[in-house]
């Protein structure tokens, strides 16, 4: 935000150019910078008089697997710029992906490179994009990057409070502290959530894995709202992740009557059995599929419309758009706080309805 | 963002709002029948929102 401020200061009285630096691609690459994850943790950056960029915050580890295991700190990377040099090999960083090329720091595109595709942008403008898709190999990424901190973090924290909360259970009946505010939650989480779907018997197997889905869900859809710019659950691959566990979960517990349910219909005439079984089988895959879409679209589209809307703040320069693009803005966020609750809450809710699909007695 | 993704845009949020919409009717027509179950229906009436919003962000993802 603070470039893109002075970027604006900096163009008010030229022509803007295409390409290059104007405002409308600054907030664009701006606004990719901060929904993608990266290898640096770095608070916010600023451009110096002279026009060197400069970043305020931490490089963290960047692990890679390369016929032998290389840590270096991310910062031998510099953003982007310059080719970092471990062991011999060069590494480089391009659309935050890392590379293995030479000291140059050469990327090799395949074929579609210099083919473009002309398309328009949100503003009604032309824009150029290139199809290239590099050739350069790339090693084996296990780096510490921003998501997998803010992950880690939430799990300790997670792990320190209710540690707490259950030790204070074993000597009295009330829970102190922040124990007061997360008792109604879980009971909330059981009574709503677990035992309406899974039901009296079994509830109790699933609960600590609901507990943590719920709570983990919404403390890291909260966090991205921040603006520390920490986006996990905007990364497709977490809730893969988390929809892979609950697949698993599902299919690992599952007991005769699920798998008969799937394969072999009871009840119905025997043509049909065949027809559903396929069918059946897709299902399983396709619902938890749909948990991990759902979260992901929901939370990105979110954060992609508000930061956005924040950088139609900067293109009006006026009195009346800025103000009212701020509002628009403020208002939005409150949306996404509800979001991000009724998210953790449907992710739950699902997954405790798929458990207890999986669990069902024979009832006929 | 050309002409034909516009459209599929736009029909995708027809669609949503729609499926939304007629829910979200039925679900206060139950509730002004029995006030008393209104907890569950509007439980209800959220998962089937959640799951119908679901299927329109993967679809407007794709256009």
């Amino acid at each position: 935000m603070i470039t893109g401020v002075l970027s604006a200061q900096d163009h008010e009285g030229e022509d803007v150019e295409t390409g290059g630096h104007d405002l409308k691609t600054e907030i664009k690459e701006y606004i990719d910078h901060h929904l993608l994850d990266s290898h640096d943790f770095n608070l916010f950056s600023y451009t110096t008089d002279e026009g060197e960029h400069k970043y305020i915050g931490a490089p963290l580890p960047v692990i890679l697997w390369d016929n032998g295991l290389k840590v270096f700190s991310s910062s031998k990377l510099k953003h982007g710029d310059g080719v970092a040099e471990v062991d011999g090999n060069y590494y480089k960083l391009y659309h935050n992906k890392i590379y293995k090329t030479d000291t140059e720091g050469t990327i090799n595109y395949d074929t579609q490179h210099g083919k473009e595709t002309h398309t328009e942008d949100a503003f009604g403008e032309n824009l150029v994009v290139d199809d290239a898709h590099p050739t350069n190999e790339k090693p084996l990424d296990f780096s510490i990057t921003k998501n997998v901190v803010f992950i880690i973090l939430v799990g300790l924290l997670m792990f320190l409070v209710f540690r707490s909360m259950a030790k204070r259970y074993q000597k009295s009946n009330m829970p102190k502290g922040v124990g007061r505010f997360l008792e109604p939650l879980v009971m909330f989480v059981r009574d709503e959530i677990a035992i309406p779907n899974i039901g009296e018997h079994k509830h109790k197997r699933y609960m600590s894995y609901l507990l943590t889905v719920f709570f983990f869900v919404w403390i890291i859809n909260l966090l991205g709202l921040t603006p520390l710019g920490v986006n996990v659950t905007n990364n497709i691959a977490v809730t893969f992740a988390l929809a892979l566990i609950t697949y698993l979960i599902t299919t690992f517990t599952g007991n005769k009557n699920y798998w008969k349910h799937i394969f072999w219909m009871p009840g119905v005439p025997v043509p049909m059995k065949i027809i559903l079984a396929p069918i059946e089988l897709l299902g399983t895959f396709i619902k938890p599929f749909s948990l991990m879409i759902r979260l992901y679209a929901n939370i990105t589209a979110g954060h992609v419309v508000l930061m956005s809307i924040i950088g139609l703040m900067f293109i009006f320069k006026n009195w009346i758009g800025s103000p009212l693009s701020f509002l628009l803005a403020f208002a939005l966020s409150l949306l996404e706080l509800l979001v991000a609750a009724l998210q953790a809450y449907i992710f739950t809710m699902l997954s405790a309805l798929y458990f207890g699909m999986a669990t069902e007695e024979d009832h006929h | 963002m050309t002409i034909p993704n516009i459209v599929g845009a736009g029909l995708i949020v027809i669609g949503a709002g729609l499926g939304i919409g007629r829910i979200g009717g039925q679900a206060m027509d139950a509730i002004a029948r029995q006030p008393e179950a209104s907890g569950k229906i509007q439980t209800a009436m959220l998962i089937a929102a959640a799951l119908i919003e679901g299927i329109g962000f993967a679809a407007l993802f794709a256009a």
